[in-house]
């Protein structure tokens, strides 16, 4: 018994030294691996971003079957397939026949939850929204998220005038070609998405009216 | 816990079921509520918890005699941290459509306190054989849970299982299923399931005590 005593006290007091190496030794480990997963992940991430981006911007420009991106640099938008994540970039698309269809514009703002953030197609010859894509929300399951999950409300967005601005209405009120029907439910998510293109058309369109447009390489 | 034989198997088995993570033991609710709207959700969240728990009961259970009981604590903590960060960017870089579902349950994978306790309770007391039994046991075991509770949800709350859909087209979805409160009357109803079946087995283990008692 006693002796049990004593060996148990000396278990209980290791030097400090000993703790401190223990837990430096730990996050040196731990940073090594998060570090080597990270690098190692990194590239197929960001490609499946960069993916996910273009064949969100073929599906809001309906007929299109090329797109070119487009960066904001310095105050003016250039050719640029390839950019840095978190980059301003958008994606002009073209038709069979190398005709401009319209631009595929990125937009984000707070949803009810957490930020929304979407691409939307916008077609050139009537200025008009003809696609929406969410591309990220945490918006409630059943209610919220049906702003990409109702076909109803995703159908708002085939025709839509974008001047004056976008309102939501309430469902089936719908009368102007700049008005589309809010979901029941969930107007909080639905006013979020207006509010997002509103302030996405305000940032893109003059920058649009200033470039000129090259037709794609051909490959 | 009865502990006095050490038997592998019996430790692989104790989670499934008479000790059930989620069941009998009712620990890491924060997840098992949160992802469980849709089954395949539930699969790749189990997934995820299987290999961070068995990764770190392995390692913690190997260090358990350079580790001072004064830092144990948050030396697990490193060491799962460490798993659940690998766990998040694999899922991000090979299944980004699931892992844009999962959103922030991945990462709160860390505080499951399921994952915590079985270092504190089992692996840092015994050798990695056990231990990785141990935490292979309860990690199916609350996969288990989880893909049982998904699976009720999303097959009355969305009609679909698995992502295929199971009905017509006239039933009406139950919206509530897949929402919070849907989650937590799941969860009750097989909470009172798992005692009903517990305290029925332990009247008939009575009876038969009486009765031999008697004879």
């Amino acid at each position: 018994m006693m002796s049990n005593v004593v060996t148990e006290a000396e278990i209980a007091t290791p030097g400090p030294i000993h703790m401190i190496v223990t837990m430096c030794l730990a996050g040196l480990l731990s940073g090594l691996i998060i570090v080597s997963v990270y690098e190692a992940t990194l590239p197929t991430i960001m490609a499946n971003k960069a993916k996910a981006m273009r064949e969100a911007a073929f599906q809001v420009l309906p007929g299109v079957t090329k797109v070119q991106r487009w960066a904001w640099r310095d105050n003016k938008l250039v050719v640029a397939e390839n950019g840095p994540s978190g980059e301003e970039a958008m994606f002009a698309g073209f038709d069979a026949n190398d005709q401009l269809v319209g631009y595929a514009l990125p937009g984000a703002g707070p949803g009810f939850q957490d930020i929304i953030s979407l691409l939307y197609g916008y077609r050139t010859s009537d200025q008009r929204i003809i696609g929406l894509r969410i591309l990220d929300s945490r918006e409630t399951p059943g209610l919220g998220d049906k702003i990409f999950k109702d076909r109803d409300f995703q159908l708002n967005f085939t025709s839509l005038a974008v001047t004056p601005d976008i309102k939501a209405v309430k469902k089936g009120t719908k009368a102007a070609p700049n008005e589309i029907d809010a979901i029941t439910g969930a107007t909080i998510s639905s006013k979020a998405v207006v509010k997002i293109l509103n302030t996405a058309n305000a940032t893109w369109l003059p920058r649009l009216a200033s470039i000129k447009i090259t037709h794609p390489q051909e490959k | 816990m009865p502990n006095k034989t050490p038997d592998t198997y019996q430790e692989l088995i104790k989670g499934l079921w008479r000790e059930n993570p989620v069941f009998v033991q009712v620990l890491g609710m924060c997840p098992v509520l949160a992802v469980t709207n849709s089954a395949i959700n539930a699969l790749v969240m189990g997934i995820a918890t299987f290999f961070v728990l068995v990764v770190a009961s392995a390692i913690v259970s190997s260090l358990r005699h350079l580790i001072p009981s004064q830092v144990r604590i948050s030396t697990y903590i490193v060491i799962i941290a460490t798993f659940v960060t690998v766990v998040d960017l694999s899922l991000q870089a090979l299944l980004p459509a699931v892992h844009k579902e999962l959103g922030a349950f991945i990462p709160l994978i860390v505080v499951n306190c399921m994952i915590l306790g079985r270092q504190e309770a089992f692996a840092s007391r015994n050798p990695v054989i056990l231990a990785v039994a141990d935490a292979m046991g309860m990690a199916l075991g609350f996969m288990l849970a989880l893909f049982t509770l998904g699976s009720i949800r999303e097959i009355l709350g969305s009609g679909s299982w698995l992502g295929i859909q199971l009905f017509g087209a006239q039933f009406e979805p139950w919206v509530i299923m897949i929402l919070p409160p849907g989650g937590f009357l799941t969860l009750g109803l097989l909470l009172l399931f798992f005692q009903w079946f517990k305290e029925r087995k332990q009247r008939l283990v009575q009876r038969l005590d009486e009765l031999e008692a008697k004879s």
